[in-house]
């Protein structure tokens, strides 16, 4: 048997394109010594002009990039990044996947994003984790089972499903839960069963694998610092490495729209507000659904780890710390073990905040501004995990044909100014109240 | 943890105060236009930087403040009773 015959060494590609994951890549590996995995992205080096510059290598950022190559063959494309991928708040959430909204516009839009999740892994070909576990909402009175069973009937009429269970179905799904609260006994619940959770960095690497695969320059450490207009029109951004031309520019900065805008004299509908999250010790299995606090705000999920992850409201100024404060901390510990008394013997392990772009009416923008070829994908408020997917799809849907994706119209800029806001708890324009 | 001079009160925990939001805001004049209006009831500067903002003293004096705060240090350079009742969001 001949040796194998070194192969003559290709041309220098621009980047290696990643083989397949699969069983029997890991096994062949495993047998290597896994000494022959390759890195997941290329480390690109910016190059002094793009068709598109993408501001922000986070989820909205990297999906929009992967769809811009997959969807409508743009690979002109670069995703700068200021930190290393997966720092910012695609890292910082609580990875729950739901599209249990009111508003028709916004159950099709998360319901998009929803059934995007479900092919994620085969379309990028990464495990990112995704766990049909099913969202429960608790409901404690009964003006908000009504407002709950309106809620499942607008979705079901949309063909997305949604359940009410009564408090025998709860407390078979959550053993642990006290339903007989004195002060807020639990009446019921609101079932999403193809809600869930992803693995949230898994969400980064995978559409940066695929990206980069497809051709996209994926730039960390490369902070942008201001946009560059000239006469009414983008022209490309400036960064810590230098400027960078472009045709379009998609910001893609949640928490920071406000700043990056400013830049170039564009106010925003956005107030930026901390959102704090936290994680427990691990423990054994307890809770195998996402469970939802009715009497206050409180939502919890069980990771693989075993560690439980939970979250409450917004701490409820104007902040750009990337903390929270002892309030805010206190009023979700209080939830946690008012519904789940046993939680109360648990540590908390870690416990961080994430800095949100909060609007006008709690819907966010994918958006064209008044600055030609500056295109806006922010204003997520905290919901903005949930809608990878279809952020990116009809942001690069935007970008490449100048018009929205008809799943993402109704989250125009325009829409403060006409009066057709998306105030999905009708609210109205308090940012700190949503 | 915020701890906000209160004028009236003293230092006082934040928890005692709610929030009120940007007070820079200016109503414009009713013939000002759906511009200036959109500007007025939906844009904001959201600064990386010192913002003057309102605090309701909620569980003491029920005064309105005006407090200029760094958006990311969280550090109170001045409280002064707010005047400007016009300027306030009343919602609930």
């Amino acid at each position: 048997m001949n040796a194998p015959h070194p192969r003559p060494r290709p041309p220098l590609q621009r980047r290696a394109t990643p083989s397949r994951y699969s069983i029997w890549r890991l096994l062949r590996e495993g047998l290597g010594g896994h000494r022959g995995w390759s890195r997941a992205w290329a480390k690109a080096s910016p190059r002094p002009r793009y068709r598109v510059v993408i501001v922000g290598g986070g989820g909205h950022g990297l999906s929009t990039a992967f769809h811009l190559a997959a969807e409508h063959g743009i690979t002109d494309v670069a995703v700068l990044e200021r930190g290393p991928l997966g720092l910012g708040n695609v890292g910082r959430n609580t990875t729950i996947i739901r599209s249990n909204y009111f508003h028709p516009d916004n159950i099709r839009f998360y319901e998009l994003s929803l059934r995007l999740w479900e092919r994620l892994e085969r379309e990028l070909n990464f495990n990112a984790m995704v766990s049909q576990r099913g969202t429960l909402n608790l409901f404690h009175t009964e003006a908000q089972r009504d407002l709950f069973t309106r809620r499942a009937n607008q979705m079901r009429l949309l063909g997305v499903d949604a359940e009410a269970v009564g408090p025998a179905e709860v407390r078979r799904l959550v053993p642990l839960a006290d339903l007989d609260n004195g002060r807020y006994p639990v009446l019921g619940g609101f079932l999403q069963r193809r809600g869930g959770t992803v693995r949230h960095d898994a969400v980064a690497w995978g559409y940066a694998r695929a990206a980069s695969a497809a051709g996209v320059d994926i730039v960390e450490h490369c902070e942008v610092k201001g946009l560059a207009v000239t006469h009414g029109r983008v022209s490309g951004v400036e960064t810590s490495g230098g400027f960078i031309a472009a045709d379009t520019v998609c910001l893609a900065v949640a928490g920071h729209s406000s700043v990056l805008a400013a830049t170039a004299e564009l106010k925003l509908p956005i107030e930026s507000h901390v959102l704090q999250a936290f994680v427990s010790e691990p423990v054994k299995p307890v809770l195998d659904v996402v469970l939802t606090y009715g009497a206050g705000h409180f939502y919890v999920s069980q990771s693989d780890k075993g560690g439980l992850v939970f979250g409450g409201a917004i701490d409820g100024y104007n902040t750009y710390g990337q903390r929270g404060t002892l309030p805010m901390a206190e009023e979700v510990a209080a939830a946690a073990v008012t519904l789940l008394p046993a939680l109360a013997r648990l540590k908390v392990l870690r416990q961080w905040g994430g800095v949100m772009d909060m609007t006008m009416d709690g819907s966010p923008i994918i958006s064209k501004t008044n600055i030609e070829g500056l295109i806006l994908n922010g204003g997520w408020c905290y919901g903005g995990f949930k809608a990878i997917p279809a952020g990116g799809l009809t942001t690069a849907h935007l970008i490449a044909h100048g018009v929205p994706h008809p799943a993402a119209a109704h989250l125009d800029l325009g829409r403060f100014a006409a009066g057709c806001t998306v105030d999905e708890r009708g609210i109205g324009p308090f940012p700190y109240l949503h | 943890m915020l701890r906000i001079p209160c004028p009236w009160c003293g230092l006082r925990d934040e928890s005692e105060f709610r929030y009120r939001g940007d007070a820079t805001r200016r109503r414009p004049a009713a013939e000002a236009g759906i511009d200036a209006f959109n500007a007025y009831v939906y844009e904001r500067d959201n600064p990386r930087d010192w913002h003057s903002e309102w605090w309701l003293h909620v569980a003491g004096c029920r005064r309105l403040l005006k407090v200029v705060r760094h958006t990311l240090t969280h550090e109170i350079r001045s409280v002064e009773p707010g005047a400007d009742p016009q300027g306030a969001e009343r919602s609930r």
